[in-house]
């Protein structure tokens, strides 16, 4: 079938949003991969109520737990950043506030995700 | 485009609420809520790595009321964002999007978020 874009928009390539599909589609892609994740972090935090320092310290440390814990704090921050980069969108028209409102949220997602998978790697090397 | 004040058409003012759209603005304000919690967690990660004595005043904290009211809240916005999201990424495959469907997957999205609220709950009190 024959596309409908134009010439000049295949040439520019991304559309009249100026950034093509990608953000809509690495929302899709985190939404999806959080589905399982989620539900392991969830089933994992059942699992350890009430548990001691040591029993945590004890569970991160295992390879998977802190590789799943390391996937879910990544995905979970790049799908934040995102989900609130919609928001802001949709209530900051004024472009100087609205771009400088996103760069800060992608940065303290950024500073969140570094610190808290350097706190899972901690654990894990460190006991 | 000029930002002034020009002449707008009502919308939240006289648009009665229905299931959809509040479903919809829920979606939004559970995302808000899951952003402020997983501050909560990072908070708790990192006085894991930093030692016992930190992480027993997160422990105490969480453990406290007013800590165990945000958890729960928390757990509830999870479980709605997650339903409702699910609900989202079927929409996108294409499926269920005549009304009644909406309407159908909406009222399950709502009675799942409770359903599994509690049940992590009462799962979480077992294992205590």
């Amino acid at each position: 079938m024959r596309s409908l874009r134009s010439p000049l928009s295949r040439a520019r390539g991304l559309g009249s949003a100026k950034a093509g599909t990608e953000h809509w589609w690495g929302l899709k892609l985190t939404s999806l991969a959080l589905v399982p994740l989620t539900l392991w972090f969830v089933a994992s935090v059942i699992a350890h109520a009430g548990a001691s320092h040591a029993e945590v310290v004890a569970w991160l440390s295992r390879p998977v737990n802190a590789v799943l814990m390391i996937l879910t704090l990544g995905v979970t921050f790049h799908h934040m950043a995102q989900g609130t980069r919609s928001i802001i969108e949709d209530y900051v028209h004024h472009e100087m506030a609205k771009t400088g409102t996103i760069v800060s949220v992608n940065g303290l997602c950024w500073i969140m995700a570094v610190a808290t998978i350097f706190s899972v790697l901690r654990i894990a090397f460190g006991g | 485009m000029a930002n002034g004040s020009r002449p707008l058409s009502p919308h939240l003012s006289i648009y009665r609420p229905q299931l959809t759209s509040a479903l919809s603005i829920m979606h939004r304000i559970t995302g808000v809520a899951l952003n402020i919690g997983t501050l909560l967690l990072a908070w708790w990660l990192i006085a894991a790595a930093t030692g016992p004595e930190s992480f027993a005043v997160v422990q105490g904290f969480l453990g406290s009321w007013f800590g165990m009211l945000i958890l729960f809240g928390w757990t509830w916005a999870l479980m709605y964002h997650l339903c409702n999201g699910i609900r989202h990424l079927v929409w996108d495959a294409g499926y269920w999007l005549e009304l009644p469907q909406v309407y159908l997957t909406g009222w399950i999205v709502v009675g799942a978020s409770f359903g599994l609220t509690l049940l992590v709950w009462i799962a979480g009190l077992i294992a205590l």
